[in-house]
């Protein structure tokens, strides 16, 4: 039999003691938990990692300038002093595909952050006003996604000429557009929650609803557009690259680097095969890290 | 306090005309708590939200501590909202999910100007008036139960110190059990703080126990109104009579003599109104000129209003 005197309440001090508070989680570090799960999607997150470092210090480490060139080694297979080989000049291609990896990923990373502060206030302010205004910024936006990029390098190129600077400008002009689409239907579905109501209520102006309390409930569906747009913006890079419109020599992209090995592509793949290489591992990482992050920040997504 | 004078607000959809809320006045006076019940789909929810400026309201006037507020911009609401606040239906939506409760709480002090310095004494101050943890001010809405949750929704409410609160429904997306603990909470607060409450709500039990008057709403109209006690002992209507009827007694000999009085048909759709008197359609002794008279509120005595003539 029990005691009474067994069931008496906790003492002030007891109850206090017993409370137990588990550490705070945040909606972040919840999605941080659950990306860490996701093999492919740490996979991702390390390729990147290793090429970013790749791209910084191999230029600095190597004993080779990206464009110093020696005959003696023209067109020297992969080996233990030229890593990845050399090209027809006998430039180094360990370091001419790091240097490549310098200005594609910046080239993705740039075009990827113009397109989340445009596309983010773009999209916000048009989905959030609605009606007319909402109606002309959006065919703007139609407008500026029907134009094929091409078009937009080869008209810069009249004006401030080939080069790195018009892929810049022309990734700037057409990225932000996909992430003002999703932005915009974000906040309107956002701006008709209890919670943004509550704010009004609350007297918030509409620029403290819209950055406060709607931008920041939509920034994981931003993340994820990000990271699928940086792939995005590098192969376009690389293309035009390939095809001519981009950086000139000495300068090397990941697709100046391939469009040089194509013509000798029979007899010294390894020229071919490594910027190749690089684009196709680190569109794949972005991708892998994508899907990660998509599933993470919305587990209800998955199945 | 609070004076609506023949309120209406109509929403225009594809498939006509919502009246929704269709020439309502009330008065609430200071240190009151005015019950609105009606079904859902009555408009009680949005004659709160068209009196706090929510909606624009069509027609009518709303007179606020002696202001008229019916028409002027967001901007001159401004200082209203800080005296007139809300606390909403569903604690899960009307939180934003990535405000920790302490943001939440002190956003109203921020948009109100209130100094800085004081912030951080009065979130941990409401928090314990509204019985939470101030270790609890950096968690996050998801990390809370629905009744924490929705004493988060209090505290924001009371945090501009406001004069009255529209409180929408505030108990009903909340389990039974915590029902009792919140209305008991808002009963408290009201008395230390002088609070004034338009109390909506669809359950007329809880209604019953907080509310000074209650009025009972009709798609979109008011059909009675009486000091709460009145109401519950000396039903005139016959829509509230049989309201009452189906609240459920807790004492099964009682429940079993009493009869309920069941209504004919759904509640019938916001943009064809009937014709005359609006209940007419489901009047368990309408008569036959209910479809031609509409019935305004009469004096029946003992500060008590009833829309029907036939009682």
């Amino acid at each position: 039999m029990y005691d009474a005197e067994e069931f008496m309440p906790l003492s002030a001090e007891e109850k206090a003691g017993a409370e137990t508070l588990r550490p705070s989680r945040t909606y972040w570090s919840d999605a941080w938990l659950r990306l860490k799960e996701d093999k492919l999607a740490v996979l991702g997150l390390c390729v990147i990692a290793v090429v970013i470092l790749y791209a910084v210090f191999a230029p600095m480490l190597s004993r080779y300038a990206y464009d110093e060139m020696d005959f003696n080694f023209s067109n020297e297979p992969p080996g233990l002093v030229h890593w990845f080989g050399c090209d027809m000049f006998g430039r180094d291609l360990f370091v001419r595909v790091a240097y490549g990896a310098r200005i594609s990923l910046s080239v993705g990373f740039l075009a990827s952050f113009i397109s989340l502060f445009i596309g983010v206030i773009y999209g916000g302010i048009s989905g959030y006003r609605g009606g007319k205004i909402d109606d002309v910024m959006m065919r703007v936006v139609d407008v500026i996604y029907s134009v094929p990029a091409m078009i937009y390098v080869i008209l810069l190129m009249v004006v401030v000429g080939p080069g790195l600077k018009s892929i810049f400008i022309t990734l700037g002009i057409s990225y932000w557009a996909p992430m003002a689409r999703m932005v915009r239907a974000e906040v309107m579905r956002l701006k008709n929650e209890e919670f943004v109501t509550a704010a009004r209520v609350t007297g918030a102006s509409s620029s403290r609803i819209l950055f406060r309390h709607i931008i920041p409930n939509a920034m994981g569906a931003v993340l994820v557009t990000l990271t699928f747009s940086v792939p995005g913006a590098i192969f376009t890079e690389a293309f035009l690259s390939f095809v001519g419109l981009g950086v000139s020599a000495p300068m090397a992209s990941w697709g100046v680097l391939s469009s040089d090995a194509v013509p000798a592509m029979a007899i010294y793949p390894w020229q071919l095969f490594f910027p190749a290489g690089a684009i196709s591992i680190t569109i794949l990482a972005f991708n892998f890290l994508g899907d990660g992050l998509r599933d993470a920040l919305d587990p209800k997504l998955r199945r | 306090m609070l004076k609506v004078e023949e309120l209406t607000k109509h929403f225009h959809t594809s498939s006509g005309t919502v009246h929704s809320v269709d020439g309502i006045s009330l008065t609430v006076s200071k240190g009151e708590t005015l019950g609105l019940v009606g079904e859902s789909g009555c408009g009680k929810t949005t004659t709160g939200r068209t009196i706090i400026r929510l909606y624009e309201p069509d027609s009518g006037h709303i007179i606020f501590g002696g202001h008229d507020i019916t028409h002027i911009t967001q901007r001159e609401m401004l200082p209203f909202r800080k005296r007139l606040q809300m606390i909403f239906q569903d604690p899960y939506a009307s939180l934003n999910p990535r405000m920790t409760a302490g943001d939440i709480i002190r956003e109203p002090m921020t948009i109100h100007r209130i100094p800085k310095d004081e912030h951080s004494d009065r979130v941990n101050h409401l928090l314990k008036l509204v019985g939470l943890n101030t270790e609890q001010a950096g968690r996050y809405p998801h990390e809370f139960s629905g009744g924490q949750r929705q004493r988060i929704g209090i505290a924001r409410a009371l945090a501009a110190e406001p004069e009255m609160i529209i409180c929408d429904e505030p108990i009903s997306a909340l389990d039974v059990s915590i029902q009792a603990q919140i209305v008991n909470m808002l009963e408290d607060l009201q008395k230390s703080l002088g609070l004034t409450y338009l109390f909506i709500a669809h359950d007329l039990s809880m209604v019953r126990h907080i509310s000074t008057r209650v009025a009972v709403m009709y798609l979109g109209s008011i059909v009675e109104t009486a000091p709460s006690d009145e109401l519950y002992t000396n039903p005139l209507h016959p829509y509230t009579v049989s309201l009452l009827s189906s609240v459920p007694i807790p004492d099964p000999e009682k429940s079993s003599q009493r009869k309920i009085i069941p209504l004919k048909g759904e509640i019938p759709s916001a943009i064809n109104q009937p014709s005359g008197c609006k209940f007419h359609t489901r009047c368990p002794n309408a008569k036959p000129e209910c479809e031609s008279l509409a019935p305004v509120l009469q004096d029946k005595g003992n500060n008590h209003f009833c829309a029907c003539p036939f009682v």
